[in-house]
């Protein structure tokens, strides 16, 4: 049975509310954590080899030990709740229905960062959760969590949400930043890093919803004992929002030894591909991440089988592999078009560049034009080529990684399915009424039939 | 501590700079071709710079204390140097080939309205497709526009022809007391605009259009009165009471047709004796358009990278390296000398030399109209 560290409580009715969290073992982490010093805390935490869950999987502990820590001035965490990206939906489920959970987290994180004005920076389009984090707040407060001389310990601490105005990029810390200062949500450009320049220019901790709430777990068990829980350098338990096609859309949470295939067809978690569809390809950790055909899946490429992992899935590096990225996963069946599905990736990269840099404003929305001819019959050969000379001349060369997630999906959509591009450009008539179907490679798991 | 000097080498030119200075102020002090192109940086503007991403080069060395090369290619105008740093720029076929892509982004959505646009001779986004642009587009798509739209009574903004480098709106920010000019939207739908609509109307903000790499913010005074080949440089003064009143007159025979703040060769406005930027006033810029409103100094020595620099001005000084042997591995790459493609410039012809105003038919090639009496005086 896999270990449950965030969900375990999740299905308790009313565990929204303050006192059932309370009755269920609520709060002993923080009771706990406020008996430490801060430095121990931050010990605790890279003892756990807990990694940022926001997408790039940064060690939590060590981000946390480079704040930098000048005389007298104020020092800031911000929680990162913006999830925008296509597939990514785990961060709103803890929010939704298990406030209290994060709550802990960032009172815990912020006495240990030393951030007595912390705020949650929540995605716009999650108009109904800020009622309910606010709701979590000022029981936390009537209940002595938050506010002055917490547990009479003289550490003083609140706790602000604001509301994004619905712009993904204000996900990327330095633009969320900007844009909880009340300006632009544009990118800034680094260094300086937020640890020594963030908010209000101080020294500034962003981490993602999931990340704070697994301080809960480690705070009470142990950082030890929580990277025991795992496979090498991917310890703890991951959230994974599956949707797509498969029978059991939802949020996972999952032990880093899963196999992707026990994953995809186990009852338990997503149910296997409605219809009897056979499985195309992958998107395994949000919009970002490079697909990966169903060849290439469940195994790796030199024949491993392939886990939810950070390791596992990146195996083979972009040629072969992809990135478990903020685990948003996403299944494409057979029926699934990959020009189309890379076309409709190209447009929301193209409506939420910042525009700041010119490679990533002029380059996303050409790849966007390319790809809707290519997809609507009236593609060129040449297209594919120049669509790949594109990508690579945005790969890197931008302010914020926005550029190079715009253009990761296209590189890898051609490496891995060029023929299906090809087959667009030379039917163009056919292409506009039926799809091109499972590639070149059969489902796996057919084979094996 | 003050006195300590970092050394930096750039394309196998070694210079000596004091700590916090850009890769792209140590470019500047070796000159030539190895300066990266700058689109967006500024350095008169606090913030500038880092947008564009024309100044790319490769640090192949981060420095003598930690030699690793940085991963990828960096904008050359936001990083300071380390001691010992190696960056390569003209040297760097990866810089190189980003540079290319960057023009070519950068010229994506640009109307290429050149032959109705005043910037056209003094343009940074001309200058830099010479250099690093295709002959033909690859883009085969509508190009966006918008409408022309006019930011007070001296300005107007041709938002078509905007590169997006954030000049104006630092320039806007630093040198007026409110924040009415900024962008609009997002991505490659983002536009320059001021709040909401409204006039600029701050005695300094006819600064803006100096900082225009682009034609996107013209003077509206001097707006298809003339192209500015055909003007002749003068730097002028006058006692201002509200600016330092050190201008560039841009004239033809005694006519005053645009006062602009005077740049330097890298389009900057220059600094006056006391640090400052010499900013000018709307007055001067707009209002004082004839000789005697004006202590003339005498002709501008034209040093730009740019077409008008080919006009042979006296005093013209030539921006070619002299450390170019250097450079290993790549010959200097001159500009497209427009005289060589163009009947209308021609090198004999020295601009500075003409004094009546100068007129198109005194470079065609007959010599049969015109001003041509002047022409003779040259007696080649
Ligand atoms: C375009 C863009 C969007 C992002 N959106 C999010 C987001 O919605 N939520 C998030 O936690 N991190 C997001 N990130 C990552 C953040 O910049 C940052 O790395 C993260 O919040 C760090 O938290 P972690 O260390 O806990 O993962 C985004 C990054 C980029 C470049
Ligand atoms: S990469 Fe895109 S989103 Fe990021 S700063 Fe540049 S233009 Fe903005
Ligand atoms: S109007 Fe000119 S200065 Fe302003 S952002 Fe556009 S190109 Fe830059
Ligand atoms: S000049 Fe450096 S990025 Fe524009």
């Amino acid at each position: 049975m896999a270990v449950k560290l965030l969900l375990d409580k999740a299905h308790i009715e009313g565990i929204r509310y303050y006192d059932t969290w309370r009755k269920n073992g609520g709060y002993t982490a923080v009771e706990k954590a406020l008996k430490m010093t801060p430095d121990e805390i931050v010990e605790e935490v890279k003892k756990s080899g807990l990694r940022g869950r926001g997408g790039a999987g940064f060690p939590t502990g060590m981000k946390w030990s480079f704040l930098a820590k000048p005389e007298g001035v104020p020092r800031h965490l911000v929680c990162n709740a913006d999830e925008s990206e296509p597939g990514t939906f785990k961060d709103r489920y803890l929010m939704e229905f298990i406030p209290h959970l994060l709550i802990e987290g960032l009172i815990i994180s912020s006495f240990a960062l030393g951030s007595s004005a912390t705020y949650i920076y929540i995605r716009g389009e999650y108009a109904w959760i800020p009622d309910i984090l606010e709701e979590a707040i000022a029981e936390a407060k009537a209940n002595g969590w938050l506010g002055k001389n917490i547990l009479g310990t003289g550490f003083d601490c609140e706790i602000y949400v604001q509301r994004g105005g619905g712009a993904y990029i204000c996900g990327e810390e330095t633009a969320l930043i900007e844009s909880l200062e009340g300006k632009r949500g544009n990118p800034r450009l680094k260094p300086p890093f937020p640890a020594v320049q963030g908010l209000w220019m101080r020294p500034t901790v962003v981490n993602n919803v999931e990340t704070l709430a697994a301080v809960v777990p480690i705070i009470n068990m142990g950082g030890e004992e929580y990277g025991k829980i795992g496979v090498g350098r991917s310890t703890g338990t991951k959230l994974i929002s599956a949707c797509g096609n498969i029978n059991k859309p939802g949020v996972y949470e999952i032990n880093f030894d899963l196999s992707v295939e026990e994953f995809i067809y186990s009852d338990e978690y997503c149910g296997g591909i409605p219809n009897g569809k056979r499985l195309k390809a992958c998107i395994p950790g949000g919009s970002s991440v490079p697909i990966v055909p169903a060849n290439l899946l469940f195994k790796t490429a030199k024949g491993e089988t392939r886990y939810m992992n950070y390791e596992s899935l990146s195996d083979g590096g972009f040629a072969t592999g992809t990135m478990l990225g903020s685990g948003g996963f996403i299944v494409l069946d057979e029926d699934q078009c990959v020009v189309r599905h890379t076309m409709s990736l190209a447009h929301f990269y193209n409506h939420e560049s910042c525009g700041q840099c010119s490679p990533c404003r002029e380059g996303t929305g050409w790849m966007y034009k390319i790809l809707k001819n290519i997809e609507y019959g009236k593609g060129k050969m040449s297209d594919i080529d120049l669509l790949w000379d594109i990508q690579r001349r945005i790969e890197g060369n931008t302010i914020c990684p926005l550029g190079d997630a715009a253009a990761w999906p296209v590189a890898a959509a051609i490496r891995h399915f060029r023929d299906e591009f090809e087959w667009h450009v030379l039917n163009p008539e056919e292409s506009q009424t039926r799809n091109y179907g499972i590639a070149h490679y059969a489902d796996p798991r057919e084979v094996v039939a | 501590m003050s006195d300590q000097k970092f050394k930096v080498t750039i394309d196998n030119i070694t210079v000596e700079v004091a700590p916090g200075t850009t890769i792209v102020q140590a470019a500047r002090l070796i000159g030539g071709d190895v300066v990266p192109p700058t689109m967006c940086y500024y350095s008169k503007l606090e913030g500038s710079g880092g947008k564009c991403r024309t100044c790319l080069v490769e640090v192949s060395k981060g420095s003598e204390k930690d030699p690793r090369p940085m991963p990828k290619l960096v904008a050359s105008c936001r990083t300071t140097v380390m001691d010992g740093m190696e960056v390569k720029s003209i040297t760097s076929d990866k810089v190189l080939d980003a540079r290319k892509g960057v023009t070519e982004f950068l010229l994506l959505n640009h109307p290429l309205d050149c032959p109705v646009c005043d910037q056209a001779g003094e343009c940074d986004l001309q200058n830099l497709s010479y250099e690093h642009g295709a002959a033909s587009t690859r883009y085969d798509f509508k190009r966006r526009t918008f409408e022309k739209e006019d930011i007070g009574p001296y300005i107007q903004l041709h938002m078509t022809r905007c590169i997006l480098c954030y000049r104006c709106v630092y320039t806007a920010n630093q040198l007026t007391d409110k924040r009415e000019h900024g962008v609009l939207d997002r991505g490659d739908h983002s536009a320059i605009s001021t709040c909401i609509g409204k006039a600029l109307d701050n005695e300094f903000i006819g600064n803006v259009i100096d900082v225009c790499p682009v034609g996107a913010l013209t003077d509206k005074t001097f707006r298809f009165k003339n192209r500015v080949w055909f003007t002749k440089p003068v730097d002028a003064h006058r006692d201002c009471p509200t600016c330092s009143g050190r201008v560039r007159l841009w004239m033809r025979g005694d006519e005053v047709f645009r006062v602009t703040a005077r740049k330097d060769e890298y389009g900057e406005v220059e600094s006056l004796e006391n640090g400052k930027t010499a900013w000018i006033c709307n007055t001067c810029r707009f209002e004082k358009k004839e000789t005697k409103d004006w202590v003339i100094e005498g002709p501008t020595k034209v040093n730009r990278h740019s077409v008008i620099s080919q006009g042979h001005y006296v005093n013209a000084v030539n921006g070619q390296p002299k450390l170019i042997n250097d450079v290993i591995g790549k010959d200097p790459k001159l500009l497209l000398d427009i005289h060589k493609i163009s009947d209308v410039n021609r090198p004999e012809i020295d601009l500075s030399q003409i004094e009546g105003p100068a007129h198109s038919d005194d470079f065609l090639p007959n010599q049969s109209t015109g001003t041509m009496k002047q022409i003779g005086k040259l007696g080649e």
